[in-house]
């Protein structure tokens, strides 16, 4: 009995001081990047690599799980997306015209400042948040290939999120529809500025909300592009969010607010490109070439 | 002796490293309904009563760490959290045995529930979001049955290994009594 009670003693002794040094290490991570740094090497060494090799596992499990869709299905989404190859080739011959067309004016004008071409480095994503509640993943570069924080990471065409932590050999993405998440967004046709927040409660119907726009005359339709806008000191300015879904006037008739359907879809994410300039680069550059 | 209890600490950073790549690399991959089971949670749960208080709360610290590591913003979140749920299953030691599922069922299905309501409300609802119920089903209450659904086979391996483990070390120390 004696023996027990010492035993429960030292497991409260244990509990106590391990509790401490939780508490301890969240005040101090919450003030400075670099108390996770040791535990961030430990990890480095034993667990991503394995990440990166069992990673190719889980892809091959999803592709089982997906392949239980029946044949009809896919036959039906074939024909579909058959029209729809005819369809966009047509769109991007006559695109392709007008951006030789675009080139030529372009050239003539000398407009330098184009932001389609940012450099781009592409990587794969090895792990993801371990819970259901946030949304925030892994990609197998890092420091070494020249990531840096704040780096903007893109899937396709579409805004994925930004790199929020570095290591030697990966890297730590935010993406948009993460919870804690805002961007500084802006209508493509009228620059009107929004704030686009993820919510974990819209995650599921695959869309994201926008607020604070300017209740102006500039008419925004459903459908009308979304991109990053000028403001925002991380995000480079022209990525494209995503497409309006759905706006309405806020009950104060002063700003606007709706729904974004994203440019990416964020159910499976496998490859993504990270931008390998930062907006603080890129703005201070300027800085100093106009001075 | 010594080397049987090195044994169990390797056999235990084994597992507990399988289950943190299991969590992260290959569950996201077999999400229902956009949510995954909570892998590690089971492990927690599954020492802490299957060994007591001590292993409960050390299984419970290093997961939580891991998962700090990987996706908190803060070091120490959900190790305090994973600590208290090995400490707490911990305590269960005395009314469990080998032979009944049920218990350890229920047993991981509170700590789940307990551990998302903990989420909750120590991230989301100091963000003034008040939205509790749509929480609840949205994503604890999928989370909890998923991850019952995968207690019923991770369960028996942890049991079968655990009971591997405590064979050996009976009669190593019989062998020196």
């Amino acid at each position: 009995m004696k023996k027990k009670n010492q035993t429960t003693r030292t497991n409260r002794y244990i509990l106590i001081g391990l509790s401490v040094f939780c508490a301890f290490m969240m005040v101090l991570s919450s003030f400075s990047d670099k108390a996770a740094g040791p535990f961030r090497i430990v990890a480095n060494v034993t667990v991503v690599p394995l990440q990166q090799g069992i990673n190719h596992i889980g892809g091959w499990l999803g592709d089982m799980k997906d392949n239980f869709s029946t044949l009809q299905q896919l036959q039906e989404e074939n024909s579909r997306l058959k029209d729809q190859v005819d369809a966009l080739t047509t769109e991007n011959n006559y695109l392709l015209e007008e951006s030789y067309e675009y080139e030529r004016l372009q050239e003539l004008y000398e407009l330098d400042q184009n932001y389609a071409e940012y450099e781009k480095t592409a990587a794969h994503v090895i792990g993801k948040d371990s819970g259901n509640w946030f949304n925030t993943f892994m990609i197998d570069k890092g420091r070494k290939d020249g990531i840096e924080k704040d780096m903007n990471v893109l899937a396709g065409s579409g805004l994925v999120g930004i790199v929020t932590e570095v290591g030697p050999t990966w890297s730590k993405v935010r993406s948009i529809i993460d919870d804690s998440t805002n961007v500084s967004g802006m209508v493509l046709s009228t620059s009107d500025t929004c704030i686009i927040s993820g919510d974990l409660s819209l995650m599921s119907t695959g869309q994201i909300a926008f607020d604070q726009m300017e209740n102006n005359d500039n008419v925004v339709a459903v459908g009308d592009q979304i991109v990053t806008s000028y403001i925002s000191d991380k995000y480079l300015q022209g990525i494209l969010i995503g497409s309006v879904s759905e706006i309405n006037v806020d009950s104060n008739n002063l700003t606007r607010s709706g729904y974004i359907t994203p440019a990416v879809d964020f159910r499976n994410i496998q490859e993504v490109l990270v931008i390998t300039t930062t907006k603080a680069e890129l703005t201070g550059e300027n800085e100093t070439g106009e001075q | 002796m010594r080397s049987i209890k090195i044994r169990r600490i390797i056999v235990t950073a084994v597992i507990l490293l399988a289950a943190y790549l299991l969590q992260t690399a290959v569950f996201p991959a077999l999400e229902i309904a956009g949510v995954k089971p909570n892998f590690m949670l089971i492990v927690t749960a599954s020492f802490g009563f299957m060994r007591g208080s001590r292993e409960g709360m050390l299984v419970g610290f290093v997961s939580g760490l891991l998962i700090d590591i990987q996706s908190g913003d803060m070091i120490g979140f959900y190790a305090l959290i994973y600590l208290a749920a090995g400490y707490v299953n911990g305590i269960f030691e005395q009314i469990y045995f080998d032979e009944d599922i049920k218990l350890p069922l229920f047993l991981i299905a509170g700590t789940d529930l307990l551990y998302g309501v903990a989420i909750y409300f120590l991230t989301f609802l100091l963000r003034s979001d008040f939205n509790f119920l749509y929480y609840l089903n949205r994503i604890i209450i999928p989370e909890t049955i998923y991850t019952i659904v995968i207690t019923l086979v991770a369960y028996p391996l942890l049991l079968y290994i655990n009971q591997r483990l405590e064979e050996e070390e009976k009669r190593s120390g019989s062998r020196f009594v």
